[in-house]
């Protein structure tokens, strides 16, 4: 009961934000907006009893990831997006497009996706932290240890790229 | 409806406790700063200006509510409420105490424990950079935008030794949750040195506590970390613009951040709710405490320094007599005993905070980011390598 009207909540917040990301004219409130879609995504995942991932939402998505957007968002002290005259073929055609994309984008996940049978709240345990530590370190270490060497690589080309700045 | 009945009654004390503190750590913080610079700090409202957090919320409920002409409306006050609500969060998974029974009730001195407990610490601290953030921004002021940006880079930047810092003593505990955490910390070693985390073996924790620490001023943007609100520099920081209520706001949810992140070094490091040392004889700190505190309080009303000493001196010195009193009684002790001493590691912890306020000058914003990322971060680093190694080994 409960996580129902929990899950209807956060699903229309998260939809309702994820329109204004679009919609918004200003960078600060579409960025805003996109944090809005994360938490209710991470309330979401909750729901599910994915916890780890939830917070690990909040932490990297919510938090750093987002935060560092509406910095350099603030830095550059952007002003509000003036809209562009739009072309003939955009105001003739965009409408129709996209609801035709929609359609193809619906058709394609239910071909290809296996049925999925009903969700029901909190019935799945395996979203805990040694769960998901006991799976990254023994099924999915390859890739794990892979993606830690990617992220090195990231950031001493980032620190390389900073170092040519400052000479 | 047990479990929600129970949930009230937890929330209502939680808060209330909680809100008192917040508005008494103000009138404890200006009496310790006026002590270590020989002043006396308020005096005026009330016996020994006890009751000038009351005049202080009244000022500000009943002050204008000014909203400035240039600012960005909703942002300007979406700001403050953002800032307040996610301060007030986290108080509510530290545990307070063991599982303890009330006429066959059984239930945790928490109000909530969560699997991934610590995990929303981090969520809510990294998510709370957005309030002073938002302030800045909104108040379109180039004092409280520097002030903003310098608050997010900060906060930011020392995310990281605190997070860090706080890995170690997971390692010891083997667990994500607050009362788990607190539950690894009982017994002693020896039979009189505590487990708590900065004493456990294999690696005591005793550095990851300081640089916890560290980073936690930083993290609550308190002196020596003050940068964001340098009124020398920048005014009076993100919060230039703000008045009223909206003010209070910030100032609310920079104490329930002190008040919050003591609460998490003590459950981490301080062994949470369990006492120095063993059973029979800590039940009777408080009692002593309170009796030491009720006698000094006689013997100042017996020499007055001041007109009505004599009245209130006394008064206070009862209230201590009737607090060790209740400290002393067997059935109390067990839930109360617990909490005292959880109270006494977080009023510690606050102290030092602002004793360090009154004794330290602020760094300068580029030493600032420089200790972090140089010194903080790789030290904190080490200790949770050496710890990982041992806790691998043994």
């Amino acid at each position: 009961m409960v996580d129902t009207v929990l899950f209807i909540i956060c699903a229309i917040v998260a939809i309702v934000c994820g329109f204004n990301v679009v919609l918004q004219r200003h960078p600060i409130s579409s960025a805003l907006s996109l944090i809005g879609v994360m938490s209710s995504l991470a309330v979401l995942y909750l729901l599910l009893g994915a916890e780890f991932i939830a917070m690990a939402q909040m932490i990297v998505y919510g938090g750093a990831v987002m935060v560092l957007f509406t910095f350099v968002i603030m830095l550059l002290n952007a002003g509000t997006e003036k809209a562009s005259s739009k072309s003939w073929f955009a105001q003739i055609a965009g409408l129709p497009l996209l609801l035709a994309f929609v359609g193809v984008l619906a058709f394609l996940i239910r071909a290809v996706l296996p049925p999925l049978a009903a969700v029901a709240f909190g019935s799945w345990v395996g979203g805990t932290a040694e769960h998901i530590g006991q799976l990254l370190f023994t099924t999915y270490l390859l890739p794990f240890e892979v993606i830690s060497v990617l992220i090195l690589i990231a950031i001493l080309g980032a620190v390389a790229l900073a170092q040519k700045e400052i000479d | 409806m047990n479990f929600i009945v129970i949930s009230l009654i937890k929330i209502v004390i939680v808060f209330a406790v909680f809100m008192t503190t917040l508005a008494y750590l103000q009138w404890v913080e200006r009496k310790v700063l006026a002590h270590i610079q020989s002043r006396t700090g308020p005096l005026r409202v009330g016996p020994h200006g006890l009751l000038q957090p009351m005049a202080d919320v009244v000022k500000l409920l009943t002050k204008e509510d000014l909203l400035p002409p240039y600012v960005n409306r909703f942002f300007y006050v979406l700001a403050p409420f953002l800032a307040v609500s996610l301060a007030l969060i986290s108080i509510a998974i530290i545990p307070f105490g063991p599982e303890v029974e009330v006429h066959g009730i059984r239930t945790n001195m928490q109000i909530s424990d969560l699997n991934v407990g610590i995990l929303l610490v981090l969520a809510i601290s990294a998510v709370s950079v957005y309030g002073n953030a938002l302030a800045g921004w909104s108040s379109n002021n180039k004092y409280s935008l520097m002030g903003g940006l310098r608050s997010s880079a900060q906060m930011i930047s020392y995310e990281l030794p605190l997070t860090l810092a706080i890995v170690s003593p997971l390692l010891l505990a083997n667990h994500l949750s607050f009362r788990a955490i607190g539950d690894s910390q009982a017994g002693y070693y020896l039979g009189f040195i505590p487990r708590w985390n900065i004493f456990q073996m294999p690696f005591p924790q005793i550095f990851g506590f300081i640089l916890f620490m560290i980073a936690a001023f930083a993290e609550t943007n308190r002196v020596p970390f003050d940068l964001p609100e340098a009124e020398n520099e920048l005014v009076a920081g993100f919060h230039t613009e703000y008045s009223s209520m909206k003010f209070a706001s910030f100032f609310m949810s920079e104490y329930a951040n002190m008040i919050t992140i003591t609460s998490v070094a003590s459950v981490l490091f301080l062994g949470a709710w369990h006492p120095l040392f063993p059973a029979p004889y800590s039940n009777w700190v408080p009692t002593i405490v309170f009796l030491f505190a009720a006698i000094v309080c006689f013997f100042q009303a017996a020499q007055p320094r001041r007109r009505r000493d004599n009245i209130t001196f006394p008064i206070f010195g009862i209230v201590f007599l009737v607090l060790a009193a209740i400290w002393a009684v067997p059935f109390l002790q067990t839930f109360l005993v617990p909490a005292w001493w959880f109270a006494s590691k977080v009023g510690f912890l606050l102290f030092t905070y602002i004793w360090v306020r009154g004794t330290l000058p602020r760094f300068r914003y580029d030493q600032l980011m420089k200790f972090a990322w140089t010194f903080l971060f790789p030290c904190t680093l080490l200790n949770l390598l050496i710890t990982a190694l041992l806790v691998a080994v043994f």
